[in-house]
């Protein structure tokens, strides 16, 4: 459903992004792996128009999207969280989850996502009209996963979901990635430096090194590749 | 709780401020005499004087300490500190008969109280509009804009151009102010609102910079430093009207102005718009990645607050009937910017107690001759300690979700 044919963009004079081209498939969950600084945050952010495209392409299915503002991206169905959470802080949970609905007008299903959301993470139903700002870094992650989810994405750009959190709250938030990618068919891109953890739920990787794919293959295969082994698994 | 700690501070500040004054206080010299004068009651005056204000200045500042310590929640404090206001309000009936009183006051006010008085109140009304115009800007969402002053001067040298040039009446320049100045507005906002906090800042205040100096250089356009005289007064069915009819009548108009503004601010605050303002005042990346758009929906604030300011902008100069580059100095921003600030920010009631303040206590304070600006500045350092979030302080419509209702009751 997306592709990405060539693509370049960066900050200023850097160039962060030297030419990428990858695809997502409907349904799967893609990694893409790196080290820090390699231009996994850059590739979302140009996914998402964040950050111009300087050259190259980028498709939804068979539109051109690197085009587009922001807001026509989200249209579309595409939602990113942000690296470091970039929750609202001084917004409740509910305001915060309300923000992610913001380019939606069907009240009725948004009440339903709602819920779904508060079934996902039931920790975020108890402190709805907590300030956003007050809770801890893993409910601060639900709660960025949840405001995108309630933009009711296609595809799902996860950057970096368990920078900064405890063990045991990286494997439930990453159960929660595969279970909202099987119950509602969202498809994910998950960047990630935790490269064990995100070749566990992929079905697919890439593996980006100072702004250019080296590798890419299924999970299984990276996961058993010697290089990403050495380099990323730390075996 | 007050300890002799505090005492020998404020017996330390006393010292000092005795020392500063004590060339200008206590000694004097007569020049015609040739001989030197003593003052001595003077620096006793000056040291108890200081003395007890230090005192009490100490006293107030752990009072404040002391309130925030044993209620460690922050916005609790807040909720019930200005309730009575908000609180007053909250509840229709009594902010119908608040509301409903403080109309009949401005209803009857230029019939009770001198010209002299209605012209001031204009004035004051006149701010109250700027305030709230410039709180869409600073106040929602979140742009410090330094050259406010800058939009002012185009909806004023608009209708007098106009005039002067086309012979078009106030009606017609009214709208073609407001106009111009937003999209002088959507003109400076294209380039600079790129940048942020201190650099939009010092880049508005270049504009407003900019447009002054323009009006005051461009002599065949705007006929330089002179200014542009003769401007006529608001019109009314093409009636004759005497001086203080004009000016009763500039009152009303600026009452339903200020009225309409009330009101249109208020629903902004509510709308979608208000919601993606406040969200974008927080946090940039993730209202991109929630697919607001960033540039637009700042332009619309930075324009919208330029309509407004353009169009005060057309009522001052049929107000006053003459305009100068003189009238839209970088003062004038600070002051509109201080009724932002001081009434508290994103708060309508708060900007427009800020606004009467501002404008009425300088002129009440004449009474205190030369001493006035320097009560008005040590009642603005007063306030920035003590009440830091302003008069009134925004209450943020927090939606608090109740089981079995359905969905947001506030
Ligand atoms: N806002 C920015 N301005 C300038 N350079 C940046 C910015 N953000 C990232 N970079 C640079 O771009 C490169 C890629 O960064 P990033 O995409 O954030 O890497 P990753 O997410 O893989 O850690 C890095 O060299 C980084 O220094
Ligand atoms: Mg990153």
């Amino acid at each position: 459903m997306l592709k990405l044919e060539n693509v370049q963009s960066g900050y200023g004079n850097i160039l962060a992004v030297k030419g990428i081209s990858l695809e997502v498939n409907q349904g799967e969950i893609i990694t893409l792996i790196g080290a820090n600084g390699a231009g996994k945050s850059t590739t979302l952010l140009t996914i998402s128009g964040i950050v111009g495209c300087r050259s190259g392409r980028i498709f939804l299915y068979d539109e051109e999207i690197h085009t587009l503002g922001t807001d026509e991206i989200v249209k579309r169905g595409i939602c990113q969280v942000p690296e470091g959470r970039h929750i609202f802080p001084e917004l409740t949970v509910q305001e915060n989850l309300d923000m992610g609905a913001f380019m939606r007008n069907d009240t009725q299903q948004i009440k339903q996502d709602l819920d779904y959301v508060y079934s996902l993470f039931p920790i975020l139903s108890e402190r709805r009209n907590q300030d956003g700002g007050t809770l801890s870094g893993g409910e601060q992650q639900m709660l960025a996963v949840s405001r995108a989810l309630m933009a009711k994405p296609q595809l799902l750009l996860l950057d970096e979901p368990s920078m900064g959190l405890a063990p045991l709250i990286i494997k439930q938030i990453f159960e929660i990635i595969k279970k909202i990618n099987l119950e509602n068919n969202v498809t994910i891109f998950l960047v990630e430096q935790n490269a064990n953890q995100a070749l566990q739920i992929a079905d697919r990787g890439y593996v980006i090194e100072n702004g250019k794919i080296t590798i890419t293959g299924s999970a299984d295969s990276l996961l058993s590749n010697k290089d990403v082994q050495k380099a990323y698994l730390g075996l | 709780m007050f300890t002799l700690q505090e005492i020998k501070r404020s017996l330390l500040v006393s010292i000092w401020f005795v020392f500063l004054t004590f060339p200008l206080m206590v000694i004097r010299v007569d020049s015609i005499e040739k001989t030197v004068q003593w003052r001595w009651m003077n620096m006793v005056y000056v040291a108890i004087g200081s003395f007890l204000l230090s005192f009490v200045f100490r006293y107030m500042l752990q009072r404040k300490e002391m309130k925030s310590d044993d209620n460690g929640d922050d916005d609790k404090k807040d909720k019930t500190g200005r309730s009575f206001i908000h609180q007053g309000l909250a509840d229709p009936r009594y902010r119908n008969i608040i509301l409903g009183s403080l109309l009949a006051v401005a209803l009857i006010f230029p019939h009770v109280f001198s010209t002299y008085q209605t012209s001031i109140m204009t004035t004051a009304l006149m701010y109250v509009v700027l305030g709230l115009g410039l709180n869409i800007v600073v106040g929602l969402a979140g742009l410090l804009d330094l050259g406010y002053v800058a939009f002012y001067a185009v909806g004023a040298y608009t209708y007098a151009l106009l005039y002067h040039f086309f012979g078009l009446g106030f009606w017609v320049a009214l709208p073609i102010g407001g106009l111009l100045a937003a999209a002088f507005g959507i003109l400076l906002g294209i380039p600079v609102l790129r940048l942020r906090g201190d650099y939009l800042a010092i880049v508005t205040l270049g504009f407003g910079e900019i447009i002054r100096l323009v009006m005051e250089n461009w002599g065949e356009f705007s006929q330089g430093p002179s200014g542009v005289s003769n401007i006529p007064r608001p019109s009314f069915l093409g009636i004759d009207m005497s001086l203080d009819t004009a000016l009763i009548y500039t009152y009303y108009l600026m009452l339903l102005f200020v009225i309409f503004t009330i009101f249109f601010v208020n629903r902004l605050q509510d709308s979608r718009l208000g919601r993606a303002w406040i969200a974008l005042r927080e946090d940039e990346i993730a209202c991109q990645a929630m697919g607001i758009d960033k540039m637009k929906t700042k332009l619309v604030a930075f324009s919208l607050g330029a309509f407004w300011a353009g169009i005060v902008g057309v009522i001052f100069a049929a107000k006053t009937t003459f305009i100068s580059p003189r009238s839209f100095t970088f003062i004038e921003s600070a002051i509109i910017l201080s009724i932002v600030v001081l009434g508290g920010m994103g708060s309508i009631i708060g900007v427009i107690i800020g606004a009467f303040i501002l404008i009425l206590l300088p002129e009440y304070l004449r009474a205190l001759s030369e001493y006035r600006m320097l009560a008005f500045g040590a009642i603005l350092v007063c306030m920035m300690v003590f009440r830091p979030q302003g008069i009134i302080g925004s209450i943020r419509r927090t939606y608090t979700y109740k089981k079995q209702t359905d969905g947001e009751v506030s």
